[in-house]
């Protein structure tokens, strides 16, 4: 492992046995985050890009789940084998999270400030007063112009867009390596959530922390990351910088989703869409997922590909036995 | 870069004025309701009755005169006497602290031991809380009264004993309520942005799951304090509570049954003082809940 790298995964796989079968939510995903870049992960609803989210800082339920290969390395931690004490040492601390519901991730029966005492004081030495002092602070760079103010309310008297950046605060408060954020925006509107993500970009940058951004909008991905994945049914299908998997996709997925996006429509004309539905996770093809949605697939579909270069370049992966090239993906 | 600064809410001091309307409007709304005004207002008055025990008393309590037993309401004697000439007036008086302290007593600890027990119990799941819901639904399963009077009995007969099994027999009521509460807040935004936060089990308890489970606790447990008024005065009653010569008033109704065909005023007045009572604080509960849970309203 690169020195530089914070959190890598590799070939996780995680099911969930269930009464009907088994669900395979992740099948082999591979993804690094380097110190300081902003990785997003883009897919549609149940592609398995929260899962992984969740994975990283081992959220989900005990029990609940079943990891068949694969580990994760958060900063040098093996998150798969490390206990219980050792995941809270780093949540908050090294690694940090941020939610899709700023409504409800606030205590609403506790004020703002006695909350965010609570995190700083959990993961550093200080006294009452310098963690008030740290987290008015925190909540200056969030552009709150009266940060006494916001820490003596209670979390209902702040509207959605603040309470994201009081959480966005939060996230930065012990100076995070890594910020696994989950659809940060979603539940915001679009003047707000340009304000969040700027200000998210801006901490980020300066504190050198790495994001994990999980989310469904090509538009805020193409605006706020530097290297993007692409997920499908549990796989990650394509990667690369984010100008190239935008600009010039190879897989017929990821062009798909793009020329479904509302800007590229001509007015008057009907907007365009893939064929098909996602496939059950629990009785996925054999072979590439995305097979019988395809223009493309051949008989070749029924085995796997692998995530391997696209043609004329570098560090852009495709997961496609028929990678497009720029020509096609421009037409 | 272009980020608004200005937040378009009230200031704290206007907040600070909201605050104090929503505690004005608390009032409001009890003045509103009669009944949860007169419920309140005989409280008041009996927890007066309670401290100033001592002053308002016309006699010694346990002073036995037998040269005036039982003698009917009079000037001096403003609810007569009883078999040995104790004046019942002030016997009432000073019952009032056996009988509201054993009220608080037993709701304090059992909504306390409760609420804790059911959030711990609702927030780790699994096996444990298998078995603390298997062990509140036995107690359940047997009539409350019944068990009570068991447990009464078997920890032998004394006030603080049968404190000890009504405060027994209503740690599952608490428990359940505070288990169902901890299972809808453990799954809410805060209690895993904490768990991402590193927070420990303990403090997600404690700060998350306990007080946001509080508001119906709270209404129960005002519910609860008449009942169990009622209880103590029963176990007294048939001789498992309070003991001769403590002034107790289920103690006095108990004794003073065996007067009752010529002497009305011995059991009547220790009887009207736990109607009284423990109707004010049902009255008093009614109207808490209706103020703090309004979707309950009406039920």
């Amino acid at each position: 492992m690169d020195s530089r790298t914070v959190l890598s995964i590799k070939d996780l796989s995680i099911e969930f046995p269930l009464y009907e079968g088994t669900l395979k939510a992740l099948n082999g995903v591979s993804l690094t985050v380097k110190q300081g870049e902003i990785v997003g992960i883009v897919g549609e609803s149940g592609s398995g890009k929260s899962i992984t989210a969740m994975m990283t800082m081992r959220l989900l339920g005990e029990g609940s789940y079943r990891v068949r290969t694969g580990s994760i390395d958060m900063l040098g931690v093996d998150i798969l084998k490390a206990s219980e004490k050792e995941i809270c040492e780093l949540r908050g601390g090294d690694v940090a999270m941020i939610f899709q519901e700023p409504m409800t991730a606030l205590n609403p029966t506790r004020k703002v400030g006695k909350q965010m005492v609570d995190v700083i004081r959990r993961h550093q030495r200080v006294s009452k007063g310098q963690a008030e002092e740290i987290a008015a602070g925190l909540l200056s760079d969030m552009h709150f112009a009266d940060p006494e103010d916001i820490l003596a309310r209670y979390p209902f008297e702040l509207s959605g867009g603040m309470r994201q950046r009081v959480l966005i605060a939060l996230a930065f408060s012990c100076n995070p390596k890594v910020i696994i954020a989950d659809e940060p925006t979603t539940a915001l509107d679009v003047t707000v959530q340009k304000q969040v993500l700027m200000l998210l970009k801006k901490m980020a940058a300066e504190r050198k922390t790495a994001i994990l951004f999980i989310t469904h909008d090509m538009a805020v991905v193409s605006q706020f990351c530097d290297r993007v994945y692409v997920m499908y049914a549990g796989s990650l299908i394509e990667s690369g910088s984010t100008r190239k998997v935008l600009h010039s996709p190879r897989h017929p997925y990821t062009r798909g989703l793009l020329a479904a996006l509302p800007e590229t429509a001509a007015p008057g004309t009907q907007l365009k869409s893939i064929p098909g539905s996602v496939p059950d996770l629990s009785k996925l093809p054999v072979g590439c997922a995305f097979q019988s949605r395809c223009s493309q697939s051949s008989e070749k579909c029924h085995q796997k590909p692998a995530l391997a270069e696209a043609p004329q370049t570098d560090a852009h992966l495709c997961a496609c036995w028929h990678p497009l090239t720029d020509l096609e993906a421009v037409a | 870069m272009n980020v608004s600064t200005e937040h378009p809410i009230a200031s704290i001091e206007e907040v600070k004025s909201q605050r104090s309307k929503r505690i004005g409007y608390f009032f409001y709304r009890v003045r509103k309701s009669p009944l949860t005004l007169l419920g309140a207002s005989i409280i008041l008055f009996m927890l007066c009755v309670m401290l100033f025990a001592p002053w308002l008393a016309t006699h010694d309590p346990n002073a036995i005169d037998l040269m005036k037993r039982l003698q009917p309401p009079s000037a001096a004697h403003w609810f007569g006497t009883d078999e040995v000439g104790r004046d019942i007036y002030s016997r009432v008086v000073f019952g009032s602290q056996q009988s509201i302290s054993v009220g608080f007593f037993v709701v304090g600890v059992a909504g306390v031991v409760g609420t804790l027990v059911g959030c711990f119990s609702g927030s780790v799941g699994g096996r444990i809380d298998g078995l603390i819901m298997r062990l509140t639904d036995t107690i359940l399963s047997v009539p409350s009264l019944v068990l009570t009077m068991a447990l009464a009995a078997a920890l032998g007969a004394s006030l603080f004993n049968a404190m000890l099994a009504i405060t027994l027999v209503r740690i599952p009521y608490y428990v359940r309520l505070a288990r169902g509460q901890a299972l809808g807040i453990r799954e809410m935004g805060y209690v895993k942005a904490a768990r991402t936060f590193g927070a420990s089990r303990w403090h997600i308890v404690r700060w998350h799951i306990v007080r946001n489970a509080l508001p119906p606790v709270v209404v129960q447990a005002t519910l609860d304090i008449g009942g169990t008024i009622l209880v103590a005065a029963a176990l007294g009653f048939i001789g498992l509570g309070a003991q001769q010569p403590t002034a107790e008033w289920g103690t006095m109704v108990a004794t003073g049954r065996n007067y009752i065909l010529d002497h009305w005023w011995y059991s009547l007045f220790p009887g009207l003082a736990i109607l009284i009572t423990s109707t004010s604080f049902n009255l008093f509960g009614d109207g808490i809940r209706d103020i703090l849970d309004p979707k309950q309203r009406g039920k």
